[in-house]
């Protein structure tokens, strides 16, 4: 039998500083994700291959659950449908007990046809148009108003419904967040926000039962999260005390991390980002000290997305080729780019061959398939020999790529989720060339049967000749 | 193609130069590879021998080779 290969491989030793994390740090394999085989998966359902863990997906949820409900009494989650809204992601935590939070019209509608009531429907983000805000009200769910123009649009429509809409506002506010997120709804500070609040119960149209406030993304401090429940907290007893109508709910909003590490931090995300129980701990100790009897605590709703369903997420793919650069960097190419892989414009993701190697390792750059200059997953990480058709895993990519991932150059890959036995089950397929083309329509005159359209007719047809 | 006569290589994969001080490490195969090359084995028998010993198709194993030349050439250990 013939040994195992490895390509050679040379490296200098240079004599400089000692790297204090060590010279191997992301060189474990992975073999299989929730016990189910990478190779199994890539042959099975073709490479590259998104992956879901419902074990993790499930995990998050009721640890996040349980980080509010241990330390407030009155929690409610909504899944945020823009960070991974394939059905069968929002299903799985939508039996786990959350609402849904949706940003579009057809973000609402699939939350529907994913049985979330119409109450249990928040219907977030500055575009809402005027059917949707209808069919909203209809449906009794919550509209977090953006904008002026939206609240005189929704009083419009408000005039003509039996029953008032339910509405939140949605607050921006200074909790030390820089660049402070002022393009969402109202501004505390200078007022908008009180003025909102005061048109929409002077308008006796509309019943306010909730302030929303979401500070921004991937926020590494937990600091913020308690100024704006303070403020929030302040406005919601202005609210009871000088208009005499008590906020219902109040809307934290997301922005937790997940564990991913951001680009050009010094130090991985396992070790800055911090944990949930921190958030919850801040948060929860505001709204216990603001002045609310116990029987009148507001509803503390909560739109976690990134940290739900990131580490629950994998892309899984293969090397096509290795090559050397001009100054003689290794650079390797994969077969999934970053327009599949989008989070890899913010995060240095952690990447893991599947198979076995030895302790040898390599810097190289990682691209990808696309022939794009930007199509760079890594510029730079220390990784085991690898060769063309070798399989890697990509960890914690389960936030937002499944939802803005492009077809440009290649198709998306298909997507399996695996249940807690760890039993794969494909959630949607891979796209396919007849799929890309369902939307196209075609000219008369550029249709395959118009004289002179065939290529080997020559030459550029006529107009005369190509109008009906 | 031949190493530089001052090269010391070590069977564990450890190789100096002398004239600049550089020193290198090499995996399990570029050192067999630099061994043999010591022992003035032509390139064409290096690599049969190497596709009779590891699981390697020989265009991959043409392809490394190369690179292991660059390599080589990039560091100044070749005559």
């Amino acid at each position: 039998m013939k040994q195992r290969y490895e390509r050679p491989l040379i490296k200098k030793l240079s004599a400089g500083p000692l790297n204090k994390f060590g010279a191997r740090t992301e060189t474990q394999p992975v073999p299989d994700i929730d016990g189910a085989p990478v190779k199994d998966l890539l042959g099975e359902f073709g490479s590259p291959l998104f992956v879901l863990s419902e074990r993790q997906l499930r995990r998050n949820y009721q640890q996040a659950v349980r980080a509010f409900r241990t330390r407030y009494p009155r929690v409610q989650f909504a899944w945020s449908y823009k960070t991974n809204y394939l059905n069968a992601v929002c299903r799985v935590f939508h039996q786990e007990g959350a609402w849904a939070e949706v940003v579009s019209g057809f973000e609402y509608e699939k939350a529907l046809l994913n049985g979330v009531p119409g109450p249990q429907i928040i219907f977030n983000g500055p575009s809402k148009s005027r059917a949707e805000l209808e069919r909203a009200c209809a449906l009794d769910s919550v509209i977090h108003l953006d904008h002026f123009d939206e609240l005189y649009e929704l009083l419009d429509v408000a005039a003509t419904l039996p029953r008032r809409p339910r509405v939140a506002v949605r607050v921006n506010l200074d909790a030390g967040v820089y660049p402070q997120w002022d393009r969402f709804g109202f501004n505390l500070e200078n007022g908008q926000a009180w003025n909102a609040i005061g048109r929409i119960v002077g308008s006796g149209r509309l019943e306010l039962v909730g302030l929303h406030c979401h500070l921004g993304t991937y926020l590494l401090s937990t600091k913020p999260y308690g100024v704006a429940a303070q403020k929030l907290a302040d406005l919601a007893w202005s609210c009871r005390t000088q208009l005499n109508t008590p906020i219902q709910y109040l809307d934290l909003g997301g922005g937790f991390p997940s564990t991913n590490t951001l680009k050009g931090a010094y130090l991985p995300g396992t070790d800055t980002a911090p944990g949930i129980d921190e958030f919850a701990e801040v948060i929860a100790d505001t709204l216990q000290r603001a002045g609310f009897r116990q029987d009148e605590l507001p509803l503390l709703v909560l739109e976690a997305g990134r940290l739900l369903v990131d580490d629950a997420g994998y892309l899984l793919g293969t090397v096509l080729a290795t090559k050397r650069l001009a100054d003689g960097r290794r650079a390797t190419i994969l077969d999934f780019g970053v327009n599949v892989l989008f989070t890899s414009f913010w995060y240095d993701h952690k990447i893991s061959p599947a198979g076995d190697f030895s302790q040898h390792t390599e810097d190289t750059v990682l691209y990808g398939p696309l022939c794009m200059n930007i199509d760079v997953l890594r510029e730079s990480v220390n990784l085991p020999l690898l060769s063309r058709g070798d399989q890697v895993v990509v960890h914690k990519v389960g936030a937002y790529n499944m939802t803005q991932w492009m077809q440009f150059i290649t198709l998306r890959p298909a997507v399996v989720l695996l249940d807690e036995q760890g039993r794969p089950h494909r959630i949607r397929q891979a796209e396919t060339l007849d799929y890309l083309q369902q939307l196209e329509e075609m000219p008369t005159h550029l249709s395959p049967s118009a004289p002179g359209t065939s290529p080997t007719a020559g030459g550029r047809p006529s107009q005369a000749t190509t109008r009906p | 193609m031949k190493l530089k006569k001052n090269i010391a290589t070590s069977e564990t994969g450890f190789i100096f130069n002398p004239a600049t001080g550089d020193s290198f490490t090499a995996n399990a195969l570029a050192t067999e590879i630099l061994q043999l090359l010591k022992q003035d084995r032509s390139p064409a028998d290096i690599k049969t021998l190497l596709l009779n010993r590891y699981d390697v198709e020989p265009n991959q194993l043409e392809k490394d080779w190369d690179d292991l030349v660059a390599q080589l050439r990039d560091h100044q250990l070749l005559d």
